[in-house]
């Protein structure tokens, strides 16, 4: 939630930033903040805050009601949390602890609760008045006050199963939505005052959720905290206790506080997988989940080589990227001649040991350096003679001249990949900042700069790039490689998107905000761009700091072995700890004050990327103007960029994980109900999970809808929804905002969970290739589809009305080219209207079949979520639409459970005709029979998918279409699709259309550079 | 690295004379019996040639004698690629060439090269062959023309040998060299024929590089062999073919404002496939270091 309030909040706050961060820049509120997210927790204790509301609205039915009033209050007493920070910290801490504790289950519907609190907390302070807009730190702080109180409730509640507790919030989360969608409006005004307080909020949260922290541990029964060993640059080991849940970003924001790093956008946190092959640790996940069974041990290194080192603000910056190289060299991975070699080591020689001294510096004295991997004699000779010849360069000098030479290494930069072109020929995947470089043996034999790529994608094993076509040519081309598994080609995938994000875009943010119905997941660089941290680089102004080079330690690691932590430590100067340290409090929390205040951080943060998997991703679509606003808005803010420097790090992310957890209960349910269809979805894990995300938000709408109509009784079955019903207007709201957090946190979650479970399948080879597998299937194949959709249509018949034989027509239309926009747009202004009439639908088979996604739907969606933290209508969240039918509106109970699993890229836009749906845990019926039939004519291609169920004596005929359309942009797909669904009505009269679900495979013409 | 200075910079010229048997249709060679060359003709076009490049462009001018047993020991082009102060000796398709980097060898040496043999290969290379006329160096990457004289492995011992450097593979059409129908033609200029297989070059060159180049294109493919030397002081010299040989293609050299041009015939040599660059080996020997 957190990341994705924090995302829209962001482009919201970019001009309010400016304002938001003064007032967070001030000493007092910046201290309130920091103090209560370190007392929580670091980064956690905000979300813990949020979470505590949540619970209180959504979690106990009884209990919330208390919660909700006790949250309103909150605000008046937020004031007097300030004065109480202890007990705040505490009650952080305890609400910490739950998520702690918590697994991911238990997280997510913490994080739900928590996003939707910290909303909530705005959208109160408006409500009661007028105390909101003026008091910045009090609106926070207020939330936090709440937060405690529910915490303990919903502590208690998660210890339950967490299947029950899943479906709980998301029923939770679909009441919130209902409630936000009326409230919407009424909150979007006063929105639009607290927005900037939610904003804050949302930022402080989002920092705190990025960086859980240990202080949860204490009082978290289950909290655990591991001991992180992390490898650095030079050659010490760095041990930090973690959280066993903490995300990646806090272990890497740990790291660089040690180092007392600034520009740390560069860098990253490599671990080996049980494969021993070497990853990075996406900071927007648990790190738990990544390295699955393997080594709390991590490396520091450089995961973005910077073309122009001299361009780098700082010479700590600069000395950590020549340890990297020199790593790099002496390993081989960055081939140099004989003569370069020896000029590179001695600039080493220069900026360790000084001016070459004849008496002191006897030809052993460089046997400590390896300066290649095979080094020889004549090598050290060589060194030793050059570094006669730089006498009188400093360190710095020296590195800069090292770097100087380094950068002009052909393969400087160059992240290679072992793959095998089309033809079976063992050839290297280099992707470096200008683009993809194809090797065979040492020779290049091909290259792909980035303007010139239309998109990547990775189906199975196999990594696709589509080429722009070339002057003389017509046609786009794509260009296969098959790399040694489905792994290896989601790594090189993801290493695309990063580079590609990094180094060709000037902001993370993908052009599409305004749509808000694009679906697909997506998986983005959601850290700075190179541009963005050069901006943040320009604006440090800190003494330079001190630091140790190598030299010290390396000697030390050669008698220890590995040298202490402490070293770099006390290396690092004051100067720069005086940003980068925080109160000695901060510290204790575990995170650095700068983590916690990153409100510009997370606003950059959730701009730049949101956690999104795209399979596809569409390289050529840069909004320059998106990117030049936010370069604004950077620069507007200056304050908050120092701020966000010295802490920034992208902490949306991990809220967003949070609240997807939380809201995926459902998807997490789904999972587990569904054998097969989970497996397949898993191998796709990230996009999986998006999609699946996209989808329970869809249905939160729908949920809010009836809610709001009726207090109905339905929704009683969900705790969090009764809550709801009872809560004043004012609770609506914030239950509306809730909800709104709710879905954006139930998509993070199920992103979470699917990757929980992604992992750990991945972990097992077999596992692994079932995975890849499926995704194949589902993707490629329509019947494997339909094999998977059994289940979930099973599902969410059970769930359905007994009475009514729900015939769902769902029809996939896959378009290539560019229609997306339009269709979309329309989709959108549909999807709002009709989500308050909608009902709880479970969507999933269809979604299931959506598979096939293409990488332009992951942008959107992001962008979405933030449009939605701005006070926009719910539904414009959500990327899924989904249109419910009047007539199906007759029953809204909320069915988490069936949320349908998009693997693909595409955008997907589901209408749904309100279905039925008992409450969401229906009982799954029982399958009577299944068929799939396939008839191809002319440019489209039409699967049925007949599911019979039986529930309870009931049954159910499901008939499912899936109706490819393919054809250039010449066709008039809405029409193709309107016949289509014309025509299965006209098949079926007596079954209604339940679901339409519209893939959109476009491939973005969008201009690339060059 | 080593190579910082952009392309031009060369203090020596090591270059052979051309033998009597010049011309001579060598046992299995590809030489063309069919066009009759003039020997004493060729020696003085290479005179010239060797002239301008020590009187005219200043460079230090090493002649090896030639050798009357190695009627193709005037193409020194293509028995060593030479980088900073690395030489590879290359490995010739023709089995006969393979002799000619004797002489070479000893030279290189007394320059302090460091002398690289890719001979040594033969057995575990697997065939490798390379010449030099199939390979451009532009100062910042190597492309090297898969030929008919030049494979892949033979690339493979080059890029393994100037690891500092991208060494891309280009095709090279018509049976032709890569520097027959490109060269350098300053620091960051490529002159290229006008042919389809050039163009085809060229574009496969663009596609490869990460760098920009200037593109002068001309008319005849064999105007696009220059040799191209930044002189002492900072003049750049360009050796080209003479407007008699190249009518087509003189404007184009026009067109490089402040440049020395320096016509020089090589019609002879052309017979035989020769070009231009074929006659010199260029250094940067400076003492640097």
């Amino acid at each position: 939630m957190t990341t994705e309030a924090a995302s829209e909040t962001e482009v919201k706050k970019e001009p309010e930033k400016s304002e938001e961060q003064p007032a967070a820049a001030e000493p007092d509120a910046a201290a309130q903040t920091a103090e209560p997210a370190a007392g929580d927790g670091k980064k956690e204790p905000e979300q813990p805050k949020p979470a505590g509301n949540n619970p209180a609205g959504d979690n106990p039915g009884s209990d919330q009601p208390a919660p909700d009033g006790a949250a309103p209050p909150a605000p008046g007493e937020a004031p007097q949390n300030p004065e109480a920070p202890p007990p705040t910290s505490e009650k952080k801490k305890e609400k910490e602890q739950p998520a702690g504790k918590g697994i991911s289950r238990f997280l997510p519907p913490w994080l739900k609760r928590q996003k939707s609190q910290s909303q909530e907390p705005p959208k109160e302070a408006p409500k009661e008045g007028s105390e909101p807009p003026a008091k910045d730190g009090e609106p926070e702080q207020g939330p936090e006050g709440k937060e405690p109180t529910p915490e303990p409730q919903p502590e208690a509640k998660e210890p339950p199963p967490e299947q029950e507790e899943k479906h709980s919030i998301g029923s939770a989360d679909t009441q919130p939505v209902k409630e936000e969608k009326a409230e919407d409006e009424e909150v979007k005004e006063t929105e639009e005052k607290k927005a900037e307080e939610v904003k804050k909020e949302e930022e402080q949260t989002a920092k705190p959720e990025g960086k859980p922290a240990k202080s949860p541990l204490k009082l978290t029964k289950k909290m655990k905290m591991v001991v992180c060993q992390v490898a650095m640059l030079d050659g010490t080991q760095f041990s930090c206790e973690v959280e066993k849940r903490a995300k990646g970003q806090y272990l890497f924001f740990k790291v660089c506080e040690h180092l007392n790093l600034l520009e740390k956008d560069y860098f990253g946190l490599s671990f080996k997988d049980n494969a021993d092959q070497k990853c990075w640790l996406d900071p927007t996940k648990e790190i738990k989940r990544q390295i699955r069974s393997s080594p709390w041990q991590f490396a520091f290194n450089v995961k973005f080589y910077p073309p122009d080192p001299s361009q780098l603000t700082e010479d700590i910056t600069r000395y950590l990227l020549c340890l990297q190289l020199r790593q790099d060299i002496a390993s081989g991975r960055l081939p140099c001649s004989f003569v370069t070699h020896a000029l590179l080591g001695s600039f080493s020689l220069q900026a360790e040991l000084g001016d070459h001294d004849p008496d002191e510096h006897r030809l052993d004295y460089i046997s400590d350096f390896q300066f290649a991997p095979s080094q020889t004699k004549e090598l050290e000779e060589k060194v030793v003679e050059l570094h006669k010849t730089h006498r009188g360069l400093t360190p710095a000098q020296a590195d800069a001249q090292f770097l100087e030479n380094a950068k002009k290494l052909s393969m400087y930069g160059v992240d290679l990949h072992h793959a095998k072109d089309s033809e079976g020929v063992d050839i290297m995947l280099g992707v470096c900042a200008n683009g993809l470089l194809i090797y065979k043996d040492r020779l290049r034999i091909n290259r792909f700069a980035w303007p010139k790529i239309l998109k990547i994608s990775y189906k199975r094993s196999n990594f696709y790039i589509k080429i722009r076509p070339g002057e003389t040519e017509q046609f786009e081309s794509t260009v296969g490689f098959k790399l040694p598994n489905h792994r290896a080609a989601k790594k090189v995938w993801k290493v695309c998107v990063e580079h590609h994000t990094f180094f060709r875009l000037v902001t993370p943010e993908q052009p599409q905000k305004a749509k808000f119905l694009t679906l697909g997941s997506k998986f983005r660089y959601s850290g700075r761009t190179q541009a963005q941290t050069r901006q943040a680089s320009s604006l440090i102004d800190r003494p330079a700091p001190y630091f140790e080079r190598t030299s010290s330690k390396r000697v030390s690691r050669s008698l220890d072995g590995a040298p202490v932590v402490s070293v770099t430590d006390s290396a690092l100067k004051p100067d720069a700890s005086a940003p980068a340290l925080s109160s000695p409090v901060a510290e204790e929390n575990g995170r650095e004050p700068g983590l916690e205040l990153p409100s510009d951080s997370k606003s950059k943060l959730r701009v730049k990327g949101e956690n999104i998997y795209v399979r596809h991703s569409n390289l050529m679509l840069e909004d320059l103007d998106k990117t030049q606003e936010d370069v604004l808005k950077h620069q507007a803010s200056i304050s908050e960029l120092k701020r966000s420097f010295m802490e920034s790090t992208p902490d949306p992310r991990p809220s967003q994980w949070e609240k997807r957890l939380t809201a995926s209960p459902a998807t997490s349910l789904r999972l587990q109900a569904q054998g097969s269809a989970d497996v397949k979805q898993k191998p796709e894990p990230g996009e999986l999970a998006e999609v699946e995300i996209e989808e329970t938000v869809v249905i939160e709408e729908i949920r809010k809808a009836p809610k709001a109509k009726p207090a109905t009784p339905e929704i009683a079955a969900v705790p969090e929804v009764a809550v709801i019903s009872a809560a004043a207007e004012k609770e609506k709201k914030e239950e509306k905002r809730r909800s709104r957090e709710a879905s954006t946190s139930s998509e993070s979650h199920s992103e979470s969970e699917e990757e929980a479970e992604y992992h750990p399948q991945v972990a097992s080879v077999s596992v692994e290739q079932i995975k890849e597998e499926p995704e194949e299937e589902e993707k490629e194949e329509e019947e494997e589809l339909s094999k998977e959709t059994p289940p979930p249509a099973v599902s969410p018949a059970a769930e359905a009305p007994p009475d009514v034989t729900v015939v769902g027509k769902g029809a996939a239309v896959v378009v290539k080219e560019e229609v997306e926009e339009e269709e979309s747009a329309e989709n959108t202004a549909v999807p709002a209207d009709e989500g308050q009439n909608g009902h709880p639908e479970a969507p999933p088979e269809e979604e299931e079949e959506e598979p096939r996604v293409n990488g332009d739907a992951s942008h959107e969606a992001e962008r979405i979520p933030q449009v939605i933290c701005c006070s926009e209508p719910p539904v414009v969240k959500t990327e899924m639409v989904t249109i419910s039918d009047t007539f199906a509106a007759q029953k809204t109970e909320i069915s988490t459970k069936e949320v349908p699993i998009v693997h693909t890229e595409t955008k997907t836009i589901t209408y749904e005709a309100a279905q039925l749906d008992g409450s969401g845990d229906g009982e799954p019926g029982v399958l009577m029979t299944a068929q799939t039939i396939t008839s191809e004519s002319l440019c489209t291609t039409t699967t049925t998918h007949i599911t019979k169920t039986l529930k309870g004596g009931l049954s159910e005929t499901r008939i499912e279409k899936r109706i490819v359309i393919t054809g250039d942009s010449d066709i008039d797909h809405d029409q193709a699709l309107a016949q289509a669904i014309k025509e299965a009505k006209e098949q079926h009269p007596d079954m209604s259309v339940t679901r339409v679900v519209v893939h959109k495979e476009t491939e973005l013409a969008e201009e690339g550079e060059d | 690295m080593a190579s910082v200075r952009p392309y031009g910079h060369f203090t020596h010229a090591v270059v052979r004379g051309i033998p009597e048997s010049f011309g001579r249709k060598a046992e299995g060679g590809e030489t063309d019996g069919e066009c009759e060359t003039d020997l004493a003709k060729a020696q003085r076009q290479f005179g010239v040639l060797t002239g301008a490049l020590r009187q005219k462009v200043g460079l230090q001018l090493i002649e090896i004698p030639p050798d009357p047993n190695l009627p193709e020991s005037w193409r020194i082009e293509d028995v060593a690629v030479i980088q900073g102060d690395t030489a590879l000796i290359t490995r010739p398709w023709k089995q006969q060439r393979r002799s000619e980097a004797e002489a070479l060898r000893r030279v290189l040496s007394e320059l302090n090269l460091t002398v690289v043999e890719m001979g040594g290969e033969e057995g575990g290379s697997g065939g490798a062959t390379l010449e030099g006329s199939d390979v451009l160096f532009t100062g910042k990457e190597f492309f090297v023309g898969i030929s008919s004289h030049t494979n892949h492995r033979g690339a493979e011992v080059l890029a393994d040998t100037f690891r500092d450097f991208a060494v891309s593979t280009v095709p090279v059409c018509g049976g032709a060299r890569l520097k027959n129908v490109c060269s350098m033609g300053g620091p960051n200029t490529i002159v290229i024929g006008n042919s389809e297989g050039a163009k085809k070059t060229l574009r496969t060159m663009e596609q490869l590089t990460d760098h920009h180049y200037e593109v002068l294109t001309v008319p005849e493919d064999m105007a696009a062999n220059c040799i191209y030397v930044r002189g002492a002081s900072k003049m750049d010299f360009l050796l080209h073919r003479p407007t008699e040989e190249c009518p087509n293609s003189a404007p184009a050299f026009q067109k490089l404002t402040d440049y020395t041009l320096l016509p020089t015939a090589c019609s002879e040599a052309f017979k035989l496939g020769g070009v231009l660059s074929s006659f010199c080996l260029l250094i940067n020997r400076k003492l640097q270091i």
